[in-house]
């Protein structure tokens, strides 16, 4: 795609500055957007799903919203980019019918940059698709989220039980999971 | 007969207890020290607990074999016994291939390692049997080829006639008699490392290893069984300590052609029992292609250059 | 029991790694596919200690949560710890006096040495040798004794509060602690001349169980782990918190990638956390070990809070969602031995199976932390 190799000679930049990163990774994520996002939350406006946290304040340096199936492509991106994955966290927003997955990526190669990607299915039908094909890493958190959550993530090779037992039928972390 | 019986006895239960006061001090405590004066009496209690406990036979061991396993390890090695030259007049019975005998119940001893890991069932059991076969079969070469050395320049292979011929001063000792052979110092560590593995002690002690296999070809013995097989452990070091003694160091002989005796064997094969030790608690184990690396590249083509360079030796000098 | 001939090219056979093991450092059961000696796939089973701490983290107030961390990794607990207290920290604005954060720093490196200790000794034990694991216990009986006399427990601490310590150290501490780092410096080259030099040693460790600094990437393994394979990555450097940008300590890479480059990074990190204890010690200023004006029940504002720190087996983070309550609506816990063993998988094939064992040794596994 000609927008990615366009950003490619902003990523080198990258490895110095500390604020080339955020602009970097804000651009890159402004072009390769499929459908923009326009979502108002807490003080600041979302430009096309992506906000600019303050790491101070957070802990992480940038937070994406993604529509679910704009979840595998982020990852390439950043993959791409040299970025490793380090946990996929499932949210259980029982009030508002939904679940949140959370995917927690940082820079391991020279100055330390986080970003975060969300994105909401429904509690009905949390389908989700796999990233494990690009993160192998993913392979272990998507099974324990599935496993605890019941976030099922359309493709993985192995969506079975983890940490509960085989015969387990139910998913603990759920809001009405009741013992 | 009966002093010989004994001395065995004695021998297997205790020598247990030196090797766990080793370890402790090694490892900077102290050993055994509850059950008698310096847990001397440990042994008794070791065999008191192993003797009461219920020997339970797995489902799916082969109960034959299982059973005969710790019995085909004790007798040959209890037998060797018979063989090895106390004093100069202190052999039960005297052979005159007893060096050959020695060999041939050693390979028996082999064998249970193999019907142990069979019969017990288990696949872990079985692994170590297998292992622990190929490693006896790869270091017995060395050790005969070694002890073919010594054969030759004796010229006989009664173990009395050996230790005989290296009467007199250490000098006369035949690691250090290089008018024989100028590897003889180094075939004495070839043999001792052969001995080592022989009688699987860590480094080389893949048949059970702990740690990777749990207890390898003993995993599923209890009781009794389990102590039959530690019992013949020690007895097979034993024997192969009095072996290197006999071959190499001069068996009964004094260093210094004074009183010759029982008291100068047995301090010289407990000082090697005590190398034993040390080395068991010092290094880590090797890997297995390593240790078979080990005999076939090295240890294998150096005995037989030796044995080549003794005959050359003999034959011209 | 046996299942052969699992596919029609080779006969293959199913074993069991079972969650009793000496070498699993832990309950891990891994059901091994093997042809031979050689693995054809390795899969590891967790769940076996899985107490779902991140469900208590729902059920219980802030406050009540803190002897959650240290049971997780109990070797590294204060780092555990840290994490939970820098988390909470972030999300509400608290400020740490400077004492506290050189205590805390102190602290943890001398549980690191602990722990690093403690893999080291486990470690040799499984190919082995048994003696270097004694040793290892009497460095690392000392430095429990100095931690309860100040923490008052040996292993699963609950030292740390949000905005300090609780407990102030004092000067006999101060002096046990020199003392120690003056003892135990010298035991280091004893044990590089003891056991890594070793040749035994060198011929299990040198060119087993090599990992890519791609393959890490891809499955986010970090600390020595990550450090063995040459990349340069530690969060107290890149990522820096609490005073470790004041003091002055290096970072060890090794770039071969195999089980001896790991276990060299954990020897060396060793040292470098005497070097870090000594300046924090050093440096020690004087004040409160409290922040002032910590509320009782703690009501952080809605949204996530994250926080990273290096303990003795790698990245550790904590995420946690807050709804304004005074309990956490979704903690989530990162721990490094679970990314670190999610690429045994594809890392073992085709290994032996004494190779695989000494491998998964390298990556120092608490199983504990990885089940949570």
């Amino acid at each position: 795609m000609l927008a990615a190799e366009g950003v490619s000679p902003e990523e080198s930049a990258k490895k110095k500055p500390e604020q080339a990163p955020q602009e970097a990774a804000a651009s890159e994520k402004d072009q390769d957007k499929k459908a923009p996002k326009k979502k108002e939350e807490e003080e600041k406006p979302r430009v096309n799903g992506l906000l600019e946290t303050d790491y101070a304040k957070r802990g992480f340096h940038i937070d994406v919203k993604l529509n679910p199936d704009q979840v595998v492509k982020a990852a390439e991106i950043l993959d791409g980019e040299g970025m490793t994955l380090d946990m996929v966290t499932g949210v259980d927003w029982i009030n508002e019918g939904q679940f949140e997955i959370i995917y927690d990526y940082s820079y391991t190669g020279g100055v330390l940059f986080r970003t975060v990607v969300r994105a909401r299915v429904d509690r009905a039908k949390p389908d989700i698709p796999t990233i494990s094909k690009v993160f192998g890493g993913a392979n272990w958190h998507e099974r324990e989220t599935w496993d605890l959550m019941g976030i099922n993530f359309v493709g993985h090779p192995q969506l079975e039980r983890f940490l509960l037992p085989e015969d387990a039928d139910f998913h603990p972390l759920r809001k009405d999971f009741k013992t | 007969m009966i002093g010989l019986a004994a001395f065995i006895g004695v021998n297997l239960a205790w020598l247990g207890w030196v090797e766990r006061k080793g370890a402790g001090h090694f490892q900077r405590r102290i050993g055994p020290k509850e059950v008698g004066p310096y847990g001397l009496l440990q042994p008794l209690a070791d065999g008191l607990k192993l003797m009461s406990k219920q020997l339970i036979i797995p489902a799916n061991a082969d109960r034959a074999l299982y059973m005969a396993a710790p019995i085909v390890a004790m007798v040959p090695a209890v037998l060797s016994f018979v063989l090895i030259p106390f004093g100069e007049n202190l052999v039960p019975r005297e052979f005159n291939f007893g060096l050959l005998m020695v060999f041939a119940f050693a390979s028996m001893g082999g064998l249970s390692i193999l019907i142990g890991g069979w019969g017990s069932g288990n696949k872990y059991s079985l692994i170590a049997g297998t292992r622990a076969v190929s490693q006896n079969v790869a270091y017995e070469i060395p050790m005969l080829i070694t002890a073919m050395t010594i054969v030759m320049i004796t010229g006989s292979m009664d173990l009395n006639e050996i230790v005989r011929q290296q009467g007199g001063f250490f000098w006369k000792w035949n690691i250090f008699r290089l008018d024989k052979s100028i590897l003889m110092p180094i075939s004495f560590l070839v043999f001792f490392v052969c001995s080592l593995a022989e009688t699987n002690r860590t480094p080389f002690d893949m048949g059970e290893c702990e740690g990777e296999l749990i207890a390898g070809y003993h995993t599923e013995y209890g009781g009794m069984g389990f102590g039959l097989f530690m019992m013949a452990e020690y007895a097979n070091i034993v024997i192969g300590c009095s072996l290197t003694t006999i071959l190499f160091l001069g068996g009964w002989q004094c260093p210094f052609g004074l009183f010759p005796g029982p008291h100068w064997f047995l301090i010289k094969t407990y000082f090697l029992f005590w190398c034993f030790v040390w080395i068991r608690w010092t290094f880590p184990r090797t890997t297995f292609w390593g240790l078979l690396n080990l005999s076939w590249k090295y240890l294998i083509p150096f005995s037989l250059v030796n044995l080549l360079l003794t005959a050359l030796f003999i034959k011209v000098f | 029991m046996s299942s052969l001939a699992q596919s029609h090219l080779y006969e293959t056979f199913e074993l069991n790694i079972g969650p009793q093991h000496p070498a699993t450092h832990g309950v891990l059961r891994i059901k091994v596919v093997m042809d031979g000696e050689y693995i054809v796939k390795a899969e590891p089973v967790l769940g076996y200690i899985h107490r779902m701490h991140e469900k208590m983290g729902e059920n219980r107030t802030w406050n009540q949560f803190w002897p959650n961390m240290s049971r997780l990794d109990y070797l590294s607990a204060m780092a555990y710890n840290r994490c939970y207290a820098g988390l909470m920290e972030r999300a509400m604005g608290i400020e740490v006096p400077p004492r506290a954060e050189y205590i805390r720093v102190i602290i943890e490196e001398l549980n690191r040495i602990q722990s690093h200790l403690l893999g080291f000794g486990a470690y040799v034990m499984d190919l082995g040798g048994f003696t270097p694991l004694m040793y290892a216990m009497d460095e690392r009986e000392q430095i429990l004794n100095l931690l309860e006399a100040v923490t008052g427990s040996r292993l699963t601490y609950c030292y740390h509060r949000f905005g300090g310590v609780y407990n102030d150290i004092d000067d006999d501490f101060i002096a046990g602690t020199r003392a120690f780092i003056k003892r135990f410096r010298p035991q280091i080259p004893m044990y590089h001349k003891l056991v890594t030099g070793n040749v035994i040693l060198m011929e299990r460790l040198v060119g087993i169980g090599p990992i890519t600094a791609e393959i890490c990437r891809k499955y986010g393994a970090s600390g020595p782990v990550l450090r063995g394979s040459g990349v340069n990555f530690d969060i107290r450097k890149n990522e820096p918190y609490s005073v470790y940008p004041e003091l002055d300590f290096d970072i060890p890479v090794y770039h071969e990638c195999d089980s001896m480059a790991r276990y060299l990074v954990r020897m060396d990190e060793m040292f470098q956390s005497t070097r870090i204890i000594e300046q924090a010690l050093n440096k020690l200023p004087d004040g409160p070990v409290m922040a002032e004006k910590v509320p009782k029940t703690l009501k952080p504002p809605k949204g996530d809070y994250h926080f990273a720190v290096e303990a003795a087996r790698g990245l550790f983070s904590m995420r946690t969602v807050s709804d304004g309550t005074n309990t956490s609506y979704r903690m989530r816990l990162r721990s490094p031995t679970y990314s670190n063993v999610s690429l045994f998988e594809e890392a073992s094939q085709g290994m032996l199976l004494s190779d695989a064992l000494a491998f998964l040794g390298s990556l120092d596994p608490v199983i504990p932390e990885m089940d949570r």
